[in-house]
């Protein structure tokens, strides 16, 4: 196959043709003659490319540069610039939002890049790389053009909620601190990132730091408060480094410290690293081990708006939620909003791991359909496998089915189906993950990481991981769904915080989901998903086996025995159910039952 | 840097960056930046750059900026080294082992010529 370095993709849908575009079409080939890159560009002639308004519409790929308005007569000067010297020409770019360049260009179009757009792009320890990239000039607007209620005005316009799970409209909380009379408020981040796979936030803060320090101190001018806590887990030592590195740069440069540029706003902020208790990530937990105490949550209200640090009202946001801020005051509010749905605004990102081809960290609009999230950005499931379930949110969030592929990820519609957005973990599992096992494994973690200060989360949690782990085993008893569900219903509605409220969730929503899978477990003593150790065994077949003695060999306990030639045979009593032998196996002679 | 004590002056630095990196560029200088975030770093980037530093101290090799930047997404493929060169298009390199990242500071930055069986196809 012939090698093109570019391709010019030419609209010749008739709007554009009726514009012009066969004079482009013309014109192109003839210029790339004359130029010598007929043979290293490929013109090609295509349907529709965008709206053909602005027709003739043409696209430059790799680049993806989008260019329209054009004659006849503006092409020699593309073919320079574009395709001979490698530079985009500017003056007849389309969208420049949507424009994607080469180091940015997501592996698939679903993804959009706004708060991942510098990572992986600029120099995290050079703060004039983050200039380069217009970076504080959302503070300079605020600062010089902008009163406080306008900041928050444009805020909420812009729809943005909060990142860090549940997703409270962010304007109206720091509305809610702007209006307190105390002169003491304080701003807080969380990068108390703990859900196991989930490490988006890490992203931001290893890659772009200032963009969350900036949408900090636009956020402190917002709501008047003059220190501000990003709270960094102690696992993430590169983003704790990546964040002091960046608050002393922009503090050697005023952007920090007292009468910042000149306006008479004073603030300054530090890192505080938690010891990597999950229960720090709730947000009056979070404040308690910011103050030097033990990191336990407390009764709201008071909220932190009210009460918070030491008393005084503070704003706490997700990383991810300062990180929009700053595009949200360049671009605009209309910008943000034009992406995601009616009631979840802007993109959001997602750790997407497990059972996909593609797995990484993903920024989509807000509204994406789990159906695109797998097969398009995902790339569809790993060996072809049949999609089994989504478990989104982290541990306190739920699981979906099959049936939610075509639902829409915002915030209504994810708890309609008895999950939440979460900050961003996203793990989806194929036909051969047993729901229950999954279950347990969440239950197992959210009681490990239980602080004990409430009964309900404490005793509750526990009950029910013994009761997974008894089904898991084979010695499910009847009633324990029942039980089970009671337990659900119980540790909810009574747990002091969102992570004993938000821990049934994976169990509620299996036993809904996959309420059969439960039933096979305890009453037919089978795991469909052939997972569960105490409910299956390994066999070999008659037929495939050579007896070449592969499986004996690797065998960790000895339970295989046959004669070299012969059919091998396992001893259940002593077979741990290890899966080695099945895996050695040449012949697939080793059978799950 | 002084201090940005008004918008002019962060206009001002902002130039001089864009400046600075516009003058690299042009005068067709070599970059290569290594995933440093921790995804990076697990799977190997410290030996990636250690290779890279030794390959352009011990060979003499001028006119080339190292440089580092955080986590792009493809985390399954760290060590991930990207190589501009003047205008040309960014080129993607992943699995990059202090193996391969002598080769690429040889035939890449050097020779000119890409090693094509570790780009990440963009």
């Amino acid at each position: 196959m012939k090698y093109y370095r570019s391709h010019v993709l030419v609209c010749q849908d008739p709007d554009c043709v009726h514009r012009g575009s066969k004079e482009i079409l013309a014109a192109l080939n003839s210029e790339l003659q004359a130029q010598g890159l007929s043979g290293e560009v490929q013109v090609l002639e295509t349907s529709r490319i965008g709206d053909c308004d602005q027709g003739p519409e043409i696209m430059v790929y790799p680049e993806g540069a989008h260019y329209g308005n054009l004659t006849a007569d503006d092409v020699p000067y593309i073919v320079e610039e574009h395709l001979l010297k490698g530079r985009i020409a500017q003056k007849f770019l389309l969208k420049e939002d949507t424009f994607i360049d080469e180091e940015l260009r997501a592996p698939s179009a679903k993804e959009i890049r706004v708060v991942l757009r510098n990572c992986g792009k600029i120099d995290p320890e050079n703060i004039e790389d983050y200039i380069a990239e217009d970076g504080y000039m959302a503070l300079a607007k605020v600062l010089t053009e902008m009163n406080p209620d306008e900041v928050i005005d444009t805020i909420s316009k812009s729809g943005l909620r909060g990142r860090g799970g549940a997703g409270f409209p962010t304007a109206k909380k720091w509305g809610m601190v702007k209006s307190k009379t105390d002169p003491v408020k304080f701003i807080t981040c969380n990068a108390d990132e703990g859900d196991p796979g989930a490490f988006m936030n890490r992203r931001v803060l290893e890659g772009d730091p200032h963009s969350v320090i900036e949408g900090m101190i636009i956020g402190a001018f917002a709501i008047g408060a003059s220190y501000g806590y990003i709270y960094c887990r102690a696992e993430y030592p590169i983003a704790v480094k990546m964040l002091n590195i960046g608050i002393q740069q922009a503090r050697a440069l005023g952007l920090l410290g007292e009468n910042i540029m000149g306006t008479g706003f004073s603030f300054d902020m530090e890192v505080r690293m938690g010891a990597g208790a999950f229960v720090c990530g709730e947000e009056t937990a979070l404040i308690a081990s910011i103050e030097g105490k033990r990191g336990e949550p407390r009764p709201r209200p008071p909220f932190p708006a009210d009460k918070g640090l030491w008393g005084h009202p503070t704003n706490n946001n997700n990383v991810e939620t300062y990180a929009n801020v700053p595009q949200i005051i360049l671009k605009g509010a209309d910008w943000f909003s034009s992406m995601g749905t009616e009631k979840s605004k802007g993109t959001k990102t997602f750790a997407l791991a497990s059972d996909v081809k593609n797995t990484g960290l993903i920024e989509v609009p807000l509204g994406i359909t789990l159906r695109e999230l797998v097969y398009e950005v995902g790339g569809g499931i790993k060996g072809d496998k049949q999609f089994k379930a989504a478990q989104i949110g982290g541990p306190a969030g739920g699981m979906l089915s099959k049936d939610h592929l075509d639902l829409k990820v915002d915030y209504e519609s994810l708890v309609g189906a008895g999950a939440m957005m979460g900050s961003g973990g996203l793990v989806i599992m194929d036909e051969d993950t047993c729901m229950v096992d999954m279950a347990r494994f969440f239950m197992d973690f959210i009681q490990d990481e239980s602080c004990g200060k409430c009964t309900p989360c404490r005793v509750g949690t526990r009950r029910m991981l013994e009761i997974l782990t008894r089904i898991c085993e084979g010695k499910g008893q009847d009633g324990d769904i029942e039980t089970l569900e009671m337990l659900c219903d119980q540790v909810r509605s009574t747990s002091l915080c969102g992570l004993g409220q938000g821990a049934p969730n994976p169990v509620a929503s299996t036993l809904k989901l996959f309420r059969e899978e439960y039933l096979a477990h305890i009453y037919e003593k089978r795991c469909p998903a052939k997972v569960c150790r105490g409910l299956i065994s390994f066999n070999i077949l008659d037929g495939p086996c050579t007896g070449c003695t592969v499986c004996a060999r690797n065998c960790p306990v000895n339970a295989i025995t046959g004669e070299r030639k012969q059919t091998h045979v396992i001893d259940p009593d002593l077979c741990i159910r290890c899966g080695i032998c099945k895996q050695v196996c040449n012949f697939d002679a080793v059978v799950i039952n | 840097m002084p201090t940005i004590k008004s918008l002019d002056d962060l206009k001002k630095v902002r130039e001089e960056a864009l400046q600075k990196k516009k003058i690299q560029t042009e005068s067709g200088k070599a970059r290569v930046i290594v995933g440093m975030g921790t995804c990076g770093i697990a799977a190997g980037a410290r030996d990636a750059m250690k290779a890279i530093l030794d390959t352009i101290e011990k060979d003499n090799i001028q006119d080339v900026i190292i440089t580092q930047t955080g986590c792009i997404g493809m985390c399954e493929k760290e060590p991930i080294v990207q190589v501009e060169i003047g205008d040309q298009p960014k080129v993607t390199y992943g699995k990059v082992s202090p193996e391969v990242a002598r080769n690429i500071i040889k035939e890449h930055v050097v020779g000119g010529k890409i090693v094509t069986n570790h780009v990440i196809p963009l």
